[in-house]
């Protein structure tokens, strides 16, 4: 059983894929922060961003409907915002729109779309740097940016064995569905629940011989890295997003 | 033969974590350059002795390697020297890419970065993996993975290779390419197996173990030559004497064609 469910595209060859993971990690983190600290009702600043996000996907040679498609998983998010939207209202402020009993204010709906907007620009933004950064690189490229090393190590140890583990669920699944598993729910959850505690005592035990195995190799306690990665012209001229985006954020935003 | 020995075990005796003895009085000599099997039933303590060759796993009795007892301040050496490839590759590798793997030992061995890659490139050239440097190991078959596992131990230009099953889950093909490549190495080895034919191509002397005995210690022709002990471990006589038969033949070949 093979994965590639994390970084799908992030093998493709293109000038953003060839860069060094550092400028992408700090441009990309750019474009969220300028994202999240401009007020709502700056339209015409989140069309900017979101136009140059999609020249970038293009450039990428990333298909764009895709990316589009994988935004989509903040809705669940946005809809829980949603909900308590009719509970907030201003002082002083007329039920703008009412329905059912329901009312919202423009202020309630405007706090609606500003969840909306910067979230799917940072989450636009997120899936870019991984669809154009291989998972290693990207570690690395925090390494080198100073990040903690434990953050760094456990990313690197989550993304090496997320494929294992879900490996052995599948495997599980089949096994618990060749027995021809049904029936009422609270035996099903029983099923379930030792499921989850296996898988809990195999990963423990992986996890011992993991070490075991990195003992074997010389591991001391410290994880030494190799090489940092050249930074060239190519990444001088991307980073110069970073004042452009100031730049928009302050004369249109 | 060079008579220096390499792996001295007197008396050593384990008991697992839960109370389970695991070996009892082993006493095992390996001198370099021989390539010794160990065989046995599951749970026979195979892996577990192995475990000890390198410090992974410490019970009571003398381990000595090298000459090194095995005491903590001794241990980064041994590791050093004794390579201990897993059963599982899975549990071996896990750097995000094959390079760093292979990187790993050599790099935490305080190496220079020109000679880290040196060794890392020399090791996946032995195992054939020339052009895997920036896969993840996910991404490789079972095949590909028992080699790079291998591979990682090699850069650290070991003296006593330690494999654990080394065939294991492998296709026909797969394990006859990683024989073949296990063959080409030089160093001391101790390998962990249940298949004859891996014996066969690969060890010259047979260690049997059960329920964490040593039961026999004998060259590969005793074992083939001696029916009891073969059925005794669960082994199709016939077809072993068969079986050996031929790869004698095919090494003549192979001789008179060199």
């Amino acid at each position: 059983m093979k994965h590639a469910f994390l970084d799908h595209h992030s093998r493709i060859d293109s000038p953003i894929h060839r860069l060094d993971a550092r400028a992408k990690i700090i441009v990309f983190f750019a474009f969220i922060l300028v994202g999240v600290s401009s007020p709502p009702s700056s339209f015409s600043l989140f069309a900017l961003l979101a136009a140059c996000l999609v020249v970038m996907t293009l450039v990428a040679r990333l298909p764009l409907g895709h990316m589009v498609k994988k935004v989509v998983i903040i809705l669940p998010f946005l809809f829980f915002v949603a909900l308590s939207i009719p509970f907030m209202k201003r002082e002083g402020e007329g039920n703008s729109f009412g329905f059912w009993g329901l009312s919202v204010s423009r202020s309630g709906l405007l706090i609606l779309w500003n969840v909306l907007v910067k979230a799917s620009l940072g989450v636009f933004s997120t899936i870019l740097l991984y669809s154009t950064t291989t998972f290693p690189k990207l570690v690395k490229g925090m390494e080198e940016l100073r990040l903690p090393r434990i953050f760094t190590v456990l990313f690197s140890f989550m993304y090496r064995y997320s494929f294992i583990l879900v490996d052995e669920v599948q495997r599980m699944k089949r096994a618990r569905d060749s027995r021809c598993f049904g029936g009422a729910w609270l035996w099903q959850a029983k099923a379930i629940g030792h499921m989850v505690g296996t898988l809990f005592v195999r990963s423990f035990h992986r996890g011992e011989r993991i070490y075991l195995a990195m003992l074997s190799r010389g591991y001391n306690g410290t994880m030494h890295v190799m090489t940092p990665e050249r930074f060239g012209k190519e990444e001088g001229i991307f980073l110069l997003w970073v004042p452009l985006l100031l730049f928009l954020r302050i004369t249109v935003g | 033969m060079n008579s220096e020995k390499v792996i001295e075990i007197r008396h050593l005796s384990y008991t697992y974590p839960d109370g389970r003895p695991g070996l009892r009085d082993i006493d095992l000599d390996v001198f370099r350059h021989e390539s010794v099997a160990i065989l046995g039933p599951n749970g026979a303590g195979k892996s577990t002795l192995l475990y000890h060759l390198n410090g992974t796993l410490v019970g009571n009795g003398t381990v000595r390697i090298l000459g090194m007892s095995m005491e903590r301040g001794n241990l980064k050496e041994i590791r050093r020297r004794v390579g201990l490839v897993f059963q599982n590759p899975e549990d071996q590798l896990f750097c995000p890419t094959v390079f760093e793997d292979v990187a790993f030992g050599p790099v935490n061995m305080g190496l220079e970065k020109a000679e880290v890659e040196k060794r890392a490139e020399r090791a996946l050239e032995v195992m054939g993996l020339k052009g895997f440097e920036e896969r993840s190991a996910h991404h490789l078959s079972e095949g590909e993975k028992k080699r790079v596992a291998l591979a990682t131990v090699l850069a650290m230009d070991s003296e006593i290779l330690a494999l654990d099953e080394p065939t294991d889950n492998l296709d026909p093909g797969g394990s006859r390419a990683l024989i073949d490549r296990i063959r080409k190495i030089p160093q001391t080895k101790v390998i962990v197996t249940h298949h004859l034919s891996l014996v066969m191509e690969l060890c010259e002397r047979t260690v049997l173990l059960d329920d964490g005995r040593k039961i026999e210690d004998l060259p590969l022709e005793g074992l083939i030559g001696n029916r009891t002990l073969l059925e005794d471990f669960g082994f199709d006589a016939e077809l072993a004497q068969w079986m050996y038969e031929r790869v004698k033949a095919s090494r003549v070949i192979n001789k008179s064609n060199k």
